[in-house]
C-alpha cells in the first residue's frame, strides 16, 4: 500500500513536471550559430548575443565558430549528418549556393528587412538569376593598405602614395632608411598573395566591375594586359618584403606590422580591430594606388559574411526572428561598431566611431566598389580558379613564374571548363 | 634491464606451452566465434564497411544532386584529364620521395640508436630512450607548429643558433622554398618518428640470447664485426617490419604537411602528397567545393598503392627473409 502511494506520488510529480516543462519548451528556443569567425567569439558573447536576448526573451543564442580553414569542410559534413547549427554563416557565392541547391539553406526572400539591401549586396547570396536570396547579407570587407604613421614620418613621407610610381618611390625610401621592413607580407600561406596582393591592387587595372563582368562574359581574358598588369606589379613586391618572406606566415606578417617592424601592410579591413588592440603606434590607411595620376580608382569591397537558416532547424520561427533582427538597422549599427572593419551591406550608411574604419569606409566615396574577380561563377570547375590564383600570385612574388606565365596558366585552366555565356 | 634479459631468456619455453594445443578437441569450439565476435564486429563497423563504401563511392558521380553509377569514369578522369592527372602524379612522386627519404634515414638512424642503447656500458640509458621516443608521442599539430616556429626566418631560433656559430648565411627559409620544403618536412617527420624503429629494433636486439653473443666473442667476433655478422641478420625481420610500417604511414601521411603548409601544400604544390591531394579534393578548399566522388577515387588509388606495396613485401620480401631459431 505504501509503495503504491509512493508510485502514485512520483507519477503525479512526474506529470506535473512534464506539464510545467512543456509550455516553457515551446517558448524557449536555442539557436546555435555556425561561423568561421572564431576571432569574434568574445564580441558575440559579450555584445551581440546579450543585446539580442534582451530584446527577444525566450530565445537563447550560442555562437560556435570553427577555424576559417576548416569551416567549409566541417559545415558541409555537419549539414550532411544533420548536426549543424540553426543559423549558418554563409560564405559568398558558390559554397552557399550549393548548400541552397541541396536544400540545406532556405530562401530568405520573405524575411522582413531584405529590402534594406541592394541587389549588388544580395548578389553574393542569390541564385544566378537573382530571384531568390538564401542568406541575409551582413558585412563586406574592404581592401587597401594600412601604414605605420611613425614610419612614414621617420623616412619623410608626407602624403600617402596615390600612384604606382609614388608607391614604389616610398617603398624605396623606406628600404633605404633601413629601420622598417617596407612591406609586411609573406608567401607561404598563398592566399595573402592573392587576396591582399592580386585582388587588392587588381581592380585599378581591370576597371573594377566592368572588367569583372567582361571576364565572366568571356569578352576579356586573364592574359589581357589589364589582368597581367597587377601580376607585373606584384612581381616587384618581393624585393620590399622581409628576409625570408618565402617562409613568413600570415600571423608572422601581422605581428611584424603590429610590433612596429614594418611600414606598410597590404590589408583587408578585417585586421582593423586586432591591429588597434595590439599596435602601439598611430596607423592610417590608403586605397590601392592607381597606375597613372588622375586614373579612376576602384576598391575591392567584397561581400564576405551573411547569415542563413539551416533548413532542418528545430526552431524555424526563432531562426526567422533572428534573421529579421540581422536585417535590421539596429543590428547593422551594433555589428559595425563591435567589429570595425566589417562594413554593413545595408543601403543606409551606418555610422562608425572608429577612425581607421572611417578611413577605410571613406574609400567607398572616392573609389568605385567591386568584388574579388574569382568569386562569382569562375571558381566552379576544376581546376579551381581561386586556388590557382593563390598559387600563381605567390609564384609571381617568389619569382617562380613570370607574370605572363602565371596569367597564361590561369587562363588555360579556366578555358578547360568555363564556357562563357552558358 | 636484467628483468628484460630474463624475459628474453624465457622465449625458448614457449614451444613447451604450445605443445599442449596439439591434442585435437572433437567438440565444436563455438566459443572461438564468441571471442572473435567483438573484434570482428568493431573492425567491420569501423574499418571494413567504410573502406568498402569508399570503393563504392569512387564508382559514382553526382549529377544534379543525385548519385549516378558511372563505372570507372572517375578513374578515367583522374588519369586522363590533365587537370587531375598532373596533380596526381606530382603528389605520387612527392610521396615516393617522402617515403624513400624516410626509408634511407629513419631506419639507419633507428638501428644506430638501438645499437648504441644496447651497449652494455651505456649510462643514462633510460633517459636517452625516453628522449628519443618522446617526439613520437607528440601530436602532429604540435610538431608542425613548433618546427614552423623554430625555422621561422623572423622569430625562429634556427637563424639565431646558426648565427652563434657564424653560419647565419647558411640559413634559408627552408619551408618556403620549392627546392627544400618537402625535404625539410621529411626531416621533421623523421625526427618525430625515429623512436618507433629505434624501440622495435632495440627490443629485437635485447632478445638476442647471450649465448649467441658469447659464442661470437669466443670466435673473436666483436665490435662492428659482431654487429654486422651477428646482430644485424638477427634483427633483419624487425627492420622489414619497420620499413613496411613506414611505407603505410607515409602513403597515409597528411597531418604534418597540412599543419605546416596548408591544404594547398605550397609553395607551388611542391609538398603535395596523396593525403593532401585527397583532403583538398574531398573536402574542398576556400572556393573549391568538396567532391566526395573524386576524393573517393583518389582514396581508392591510395588503398591500391598501399595494398600493392604491402603485398610485395609480404610475398616477395618477407618469405625470402631468413629467420634464425634462437
Amino acid at each position: 500500500m505504501r509503495t503504491m502511494t509512493m508510485i502514485t506520488a512520483w507519477a503525479m510529480a512526474g506529470s506535473a513536471l512534464v506539464a510545467a516543462a512543456a509550455p516553457a519548451l515551446a517558448a524557449d528556443a536555442t539557436l546555435k550559430i555556425e561561423s568561421w569567425r572564431n576571432d569574434d567569439l568574445q564580441i558575440w558573447q559579450e555584445k551581440i548575443i546579450p543585446d539580442f536576448e534582451k530584446s527577444h526573451p525566450g530565445i537563447k543564442v550560442t555562437f560556435q565558430p570553427t577555424a576559417p580553414k576548416e569551416y567549409n569542410a566541417a559545415l558541409n559534413s555537419k549539414l550532411d549528418a544533420g548536426t549543424a547549427g540553426d543559423i549558418i554563416a554563409c560564405r559568398p557565392f558558390d559554397a552557399s549556393l550549393e548548400l541552397f541547391k541541396k536544400g540545406q539553406l532556405t530562401s530568405v526572400n520573405d524575411i522582413a528587412g531584405m529590402s534594406n539591401f541592394s541587389d549588388v549586396a544580395k548578389a553574393g547570396w542569390s541564385t544566378d538569376d537573382g530571384k531568390t536570396s538564401f542568406c541575409v547579407p551582413v558585412a563586406a570587407v574592404l581592401h587597401g593598405f594600412i601604414y605605420n604613421k611613425d614610419a612614414f614620418a621617420k623616412v619623410g613621407i608626407k602624403d600617402v602614395p596615390k600612384t604606382d610610381e609614388e608607391f614604389f618611390a616610398d617603398l624605396d625610401k623606406i628600404k633605404k632608411d633601413g629601420t622598417y621592413v617596407p612591406l609586411a607580407m609573406g608567401t607561404p600561406d598563398q592566399w595573402e598573395a592573392a587576396t591582399m596582393g592580386y585582388q587588392n591592387i587588381g581592380p585599378n587595372y581591370w576597371k573594377g566591375e566592368d572588367g569583372r563582368a567582361a571576364l565572366i562574359a568571356g569578352k576579356e581574358k586573364l592574359t589581357d594586359e589589364a589582368w597581367v598588369a597587377p601580376f607585373k606589379e606584384l612581381a616587384k613586391w618581393g624585393a620590399y618584403m622581409g628576409d625570408g618572406f618565402k617562409a613568413q606566415s600570415y600571423p608572422d606578417s601581422q605581428n611584424m606590422f603590429t610590433l612596429g617592424r614594418a611600414a606598410i601592410y597590404p590589408a583587408g579591413s578585417w585586421e582593423i580591430a586586432q591591429f588597434q588592440s595590439q599596435a602601439q603606434f598611430p596607423m592610417g590607411a590608403f586605397p590601392p594606388p592607381v597606375p597613372k595620376a588622375g586614373d579612376p580608382c576602384y576598391v575591392s569591397d567584397h561581400p564576405d559574411i551573411a547569415f542563413g537558416m539551416n533548413a532542418k532547424t528545430k526552431s524555424p520561427e526563432a531562426a526567422k526572428t533572428f534573421l529579421t533582427w540581422v536585417a535590421s538597422p539596429e543590428f547593422a549599427k551594433l555589428y559595425a561598431n563591435a567589429l570595425p572593419g566589417f562594413f554593413s551591406l545595408q543601403s543606409q550608411p551606418v555610422p562608425t566611431d572608429n577612425a581607421l574604419a572611417k578611413e577605410f569606409v571613406g574609400f567607398r566615396d572616392s573609389c568605385k566598389s567591386t568584388m574579388r574577380s574569382t568569386y562569382q561563377m569562375l571558381s566552379r570547375g576544376t581546376p579551381n580558379l581561386e586556388n590557382e590564383t593563390w598559387v600563381e600570385s605567390a609564384n609571381v612574388i617568389n619569382g617562380t613564374d613570370t607574370p605572363e606565365q602565371a596569367a597564361a596558366k590561369l587562363q588555360k585552366g579556366l578555358d578547360s571548363w568555363y564556357k562563357p555565356g552558358k | 634491464m636484467s628483468q628484460i634479459e630474463k624475459l628474453s631468456l624465457d622465449v625458448p619455453s614457449i614451444p613447451a606451452a604450445t605443445a599442449g594445443t596439439v591434442r585435437q578437441a572433437p567438440a565444436r569450439r563455438w566459443y572461438i566465434l564468441v571471442f572473435l565476435a567483438p573484434a570482428l564486429l568493431v573492425y567491420s563497423a569501423l574499418m571494413v564497411i567504410p573502406l568498402a563504401d569508399t570503393l563504392r563511392l569512387s564508382l559514382y558521380r553526382k549529377v544534379d544532386q543525385t548519385s549516378v553509377f558511372v563505372g570507372f569514369a572517375n578513374f578515367g578522369r583522374l588519369f586522363g584529364d590533365p587537370n587531375w592527372s598532373v596533380h596526381f602524379w606530382q603528389a605520387l612522386v612527392n610521396n615516393i620521395y617522402f617515403f624513400i627519404f624516410h626509408l634511407l634515414l629513419q631506419n639507419p638512424i633507428g638501428i644506430a640508436l638501438a645499437a648504441l642503447l644496447s651497449l652494455p656500458k651505456l649510462r643514462g640509458r633510460s633517459f636517452y630512450r625516453t628522449a628519443f621516443f618522446l617526439p613520437t608521442m607528440l601530436s602532429f599539430v604540435i610538431v608542425g607548429f613548433t618546427w614552423k616556429l623554430i625555422l621561422s626566418p623572423i622569430w625562429g631560433v634556427a637563424p639565431t643558433l646558426l648565427g652563434f656559430v657564424g653560419l647565419k648565411s647558411l640559413f634559408h627559409p627552408w619551408l618556403g622554398l620549392e627546392s627544400s620544403a618537402l625535404t625539410t618536412l621529411a626531416l621533421i617527420s623523421v625526427w618525430q618518428f625515429v623512436g618507433i624503429p629505434m624501440m622495435l629494433i632495440y627490443a629485437a636486439m635485447l632478445s638476442i640470447p647471450e649465448e649467441v653473443i658469447e659464442a661470437a666473442e669466443l670466435d673473436n667476433v666483436t665490435g662492428f664485426a659482431q654487429f654486422w655478422k651477428i646482430k644485424l641478420p638477427l634483427i633483419l625481420p624487425t627492420i622489414g617490419m619497420c620499413s613496411i610500417l613506414t611505407f603505410v604511414g607515409n602513403f597515409n601521411a597528411f597531418d604534418l604537411i597540412y599543419t605546416a603548409q596548408g591544404a594547398l601544400a605550397g609553395p607551388n604544390y611542391s609538398t603535395d602528397i596523396l593525403g593532401t591531394f585527397l583532403f583538398r579534393t574531398f573536402f574542398g578548399n576556400q572556393l573549391q567545393l568538396g567532391d566526395p566522388n573524386m576524393g573517393a577515387t583518389i582514396a581508392t588509388m591510395m588503398f591500391l598503392i598501399i595494398l600493392i606495396g604491402v603485398s610485395i613485401y609480404l610475398f616477395g620480401v618477407q618469405q625470402r627473409m631468413r629467420r634464425y631459431q634462437l
